[in-house]
């Protein structure tokens, strides 16, 4: 007994450490991003990496909007440079517009954005920019998700983006899983409610800063102690955790972003319009670029409210691609440095944090690996003594059976099945208690929160990659689930076990053993 | 039916010397007969019943029942001797704590033909008046019904020869009599011959046959 006891002791300790060995590999591991370029500013590579796929190190520079509506499809560029455009007569309004048209009289865009050019704009000139055409990557761009960062949220990274970035960006080892919600929902592009100013946070945010939804958050500038913005965000959804770092930072809309102070490169002059001005310039914008009407796309707001800041007024810090074809995303980085100039570069984040994990996390997963095996050796040699010091009482019992009329052989099966039954039981014991270690609601909770790997009574440990680097055997340990290892280990152990009593019943002295 | 001749066994010392304690020139029994083995303490009586048991091998000499050597016979061979012709009473009972009353009257069936008959094994049990513990481990049970359950379960397999050491040395002169008294009943009834080892004087004197071993054996002669 006591040495199921003792098996089934060493086999919870063995598929715990093999747990924990499989989250923290599942959780650091090549868990896919579900794109698989970053755009983003010249400068470290690792740096860009850090910044947009972990909200880490210090914050890099940022690029123009325009590139990024390189990496978009002709709809959405024009919608966006007609937008600017329009917005430009806006502003145009309050000081110079009579004065513009009177001095080009309307003869289409490149006069008026000539003159815009001397007061709004900087270098840029849309006459320039040829507003029907796609963005020049976009047709190998799957998905372009622009992030702007910069601000902080107590110590969490706020993420300015799109709704797209869970939308359609899924997680997960491999990236299956769509972006869920514990309360709440996504935020929009534009809401009739919160207008541009709707925003998520990731669930550790939630359980340490105690939000909940509906609850207003401001951001601070730079960094976790800089200044404050006035402009407050509406809590309008909390993710699932998902073990990514995403549970770590807090998400707004990007168009909220951009119009908080300090955000925009070149603040407009007059931060509303009217609705009776503004409307009656969209319609003398339509004179000159026959735009789409604004309200025809169902997210955006209807003419009046807060304008979005126009293009040239916007930067990002990086683009999230996915290319259409893993192919494509191979010759990117080159290509895009080239087109570039110097303005922004192109990184395969995979390849960067493979790097990072080359020198951080295998000689932690390593360690790992050599206590599992420790923990291993240490049970089977535990049980091995335990089932020695049962010898005594058994060499009586074995004399009993023997002066009984028992063969030796007949003896040893016995025993042999014994320990193999007693090693078996208490192992499936030890896998049992292991894994309802694992079931407690207490400890999956902690673990999936804190990792976003779900555990529970049936998750087996992962196969351990890092064996198929053995010769041989490596290709075969390397891709089962290590449990499914330890059955015939464990029965192994259990006839080893087995067969030391055994071996001594085989040889035991039957008078000497039965005292009288 | 048994028959020793020239039986010798000595004991290897931990010094190394060499303690004599059995030369038996000879040695019989004769079917179906019951007798008692007197002796000293320490004078061999425990070592010739394992001898003639095959619990442990005798240096030289003959050991014959039923016209087989024994001596001769492979370890395998005096494991199925002793499970087909032998019934043995310990002097310590030996009974195995993890097994009820009637499983360790069945256990010596179970080795000697690979299988066991409850019926017999209960019809002993009721015959040692333990029906009604039949399920009862051996801790549970008194010395005395501890010991009946040891003369059930030497008779279970129909021996030839029951070999009783000192079957009554822990338990009140009540049941010392109804012990004896059982199993001398039960070796008549089925023709089993007896060698019984006790100290008793009030049992042996029920015996037709008490040898001294000292009588019988040379060592005692020489040594003492
Ligand atoms: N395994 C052994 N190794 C060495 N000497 C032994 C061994 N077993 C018994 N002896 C010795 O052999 C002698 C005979 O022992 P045995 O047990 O046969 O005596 P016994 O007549 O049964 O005594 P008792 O009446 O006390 O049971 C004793 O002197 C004992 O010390
Ligand atoms: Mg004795």
């Amino acid at each position: 007994m006591l040495t199921a006891l003792s098996m089934a002791l060493g086999v919870m300790l063995v598929v715990l450490v093999l747990a924990i060995h499989g989250v923290v590999a599942e959780s650091f591991g090549t868990w896919n991003l579900g794109y698989n370029l970053i755009v983003g500013a010249k400068g470290g590579s690792l740096q860009l990496t850090l910044n947009s796929v972990y909200y880490l190190s210090r914050p890099v520079e940022n690029i123009s909007y325009e590139y990024y509506l390189e990496f978009v499809g002709a709809e959405e560029r024009s919608r966006a440079l007609q937008h600017s455009i329009r917005s430009h007569i806006h502003d145009a309004q309050w000081d110079t517009i009579e004065a513009t048209m009177s001095a080009f009289p309307g003869d289409g865009l490149g006069s008026l954005a000539g003159a815009l050019a001397t007061d709004t704009l900087r270098a840029q000139d849309y006459s320039e920019l040829d507003l029907d055409r796609g963005g020049k990557f976009g047709q190998f761009t799957a998905l372009a998700i622009p992030l702007c960062l910069g601000d902080y949220y107590g110590q969490f990274r706020v993420v300015g983006t799109t709704p797209d970035l869970f939308g359609k960006l899924t997680y997960g080892p491999s990236a299956d899983r769509p972006y869920e919600f514990t309360a709440g929902r996504n935020f929009k592009h534009w809401d009739e409610e919160h207008s541009y100013f709707e925003a998520v946070v990731g669930s550790t945010v939630a359980r340490e800063k105690k939000l909940s939804v509906g609850d207003e958050i401001a951001s601070t500038h730079g960094d976790p102690e800089g200044e404050g913005h006035g402009q407050k965000f509406t809590l309008v959804g909390i993710l699932k955790p998902t073990g990514t770092p995403n549970d770590r930072a807090v998400f707004i809309n990007m168009e909220g972003f951009y119009l908080m102070e300090d955000h925009a490169l070149d603040p407009p002059k007059e931060d509303e319009a009217s609705a009776e001005d503004a409307s009656g310039f969209a319609g003398m914008a339509g004179g000159f670029v026959e735009p789409e009407p604004e309200d025809e796309h169902d997210d955006e707001p209807p003419t009046g409210e807060k304008e979005r800041l126009p293009v040239e007024q916007r930067q990002v810090t990086a683009i999230l691609l996915r290319t259409v074809n893993p192919m494509v995303a191979v010759g990117m980085p080159r290509t895009i440095a080239r087109d570039a100039q110097g303005r922004a570069q192109c990184v395969m984040p995979i390849r960067e944090i493979n790097g990072l994990f080359v020198i951080f996390v295998s000689p932690i997963q390593r360690a790992l690996l050599g206590i599992t095996a420790l923990v291993c050796l240490v049970s089977g040699i535990s049980i091995l003594v335990s089932i020695y010091n049962s010898m005594s009482d058994r060499k009586h019992e074995i004399a009993v059976m023997r002066a009984l009329g028992a063969s030796r052989g007949t003896v040893m099966t016995v025993i042999l099945l014994e320990s193999v039954l007693l090693s078996v039981g208490g192992g499936a014991l030890g896998w049992i208690g292991a894994h309802s270690v694992m079931a407690l609601p207490a400890v999956s909770h902690a673990v999936e929160g804190r990792t976003g790997v779900p555990i529970g009574f049936l998750s087996f440990a992962p196969p351990i990659e890092t064996l198929i680097e053995y010769p041989i055997i490596g290709p075969i340990i390397g891709n089962i689930p290590p449990e499914l290892m330890l059955i015939p280990a464990l029965i192994a152990l259990a006839v080893a076990v087995g067969f030391l009593p055994a071996m001594a019943a085989y040889r035991t002295d039957v008078a000497k053993s039965l005292g009288s | 039916m048994l028959q020793l001749e020239n039986l010798k066994k000595s004991y290897r010392e931990p010094d190394g010397g060499i303690l004599p304690v059995l030369d038996v020139p000879n040695f019989a029994v004769v079917e179906g007969e019951q007798m008692v083995l007197l002796g000293r303490s320490g004078c061999g009586k425990t070592t010739l019943l394992h001898v003639i048991a095959g619990l442990s091998r005798a240096d030289t000499g003959l050991i014959k029942l039923d016209g087989y050597d024994i001596s001769g016979l492979s370890e395998a061979g005096r494991d199925r001797y002793r499970a087909a012709k032998l019934g043995y009473v310990f002097q310590t009972f030996n009974l195995l704590a993890g097994f009820s009353a009637l499983e360790n009257v069945q256990l010596g069936m179970t080795f000697a033909r690979g299988k066991y008959q409850v019926a017999r094994a209960k019809e002993l049990l009721d015959r040692v008046g333990l029906s009604d513990r039949a399920h009862h481990k051996p801790n549970a049970l008194s010395v005395g019904q501890q010991q009946r359950v040891a003369v059930a379960r030497a008779l279970a397999n129909q021996p030839r020869l029951l070999l009783a050491d000192e079957p009554t040395a822990n338990v009140d002169p009540a049941n010392q009599q109804n012990t004896i008294d059982l199993i001398r009943q039960t070796c008549s009834d089925e023709k089993i011959a007896l060698i019984l080892v006790t100290h008793a004087t009030e049992v042996s004197d029920q015996f037709d046959r008490v040898d001294r071993l000292e009588e019988i054996n040379q060592v005692g002669v020489t040594s003492h």
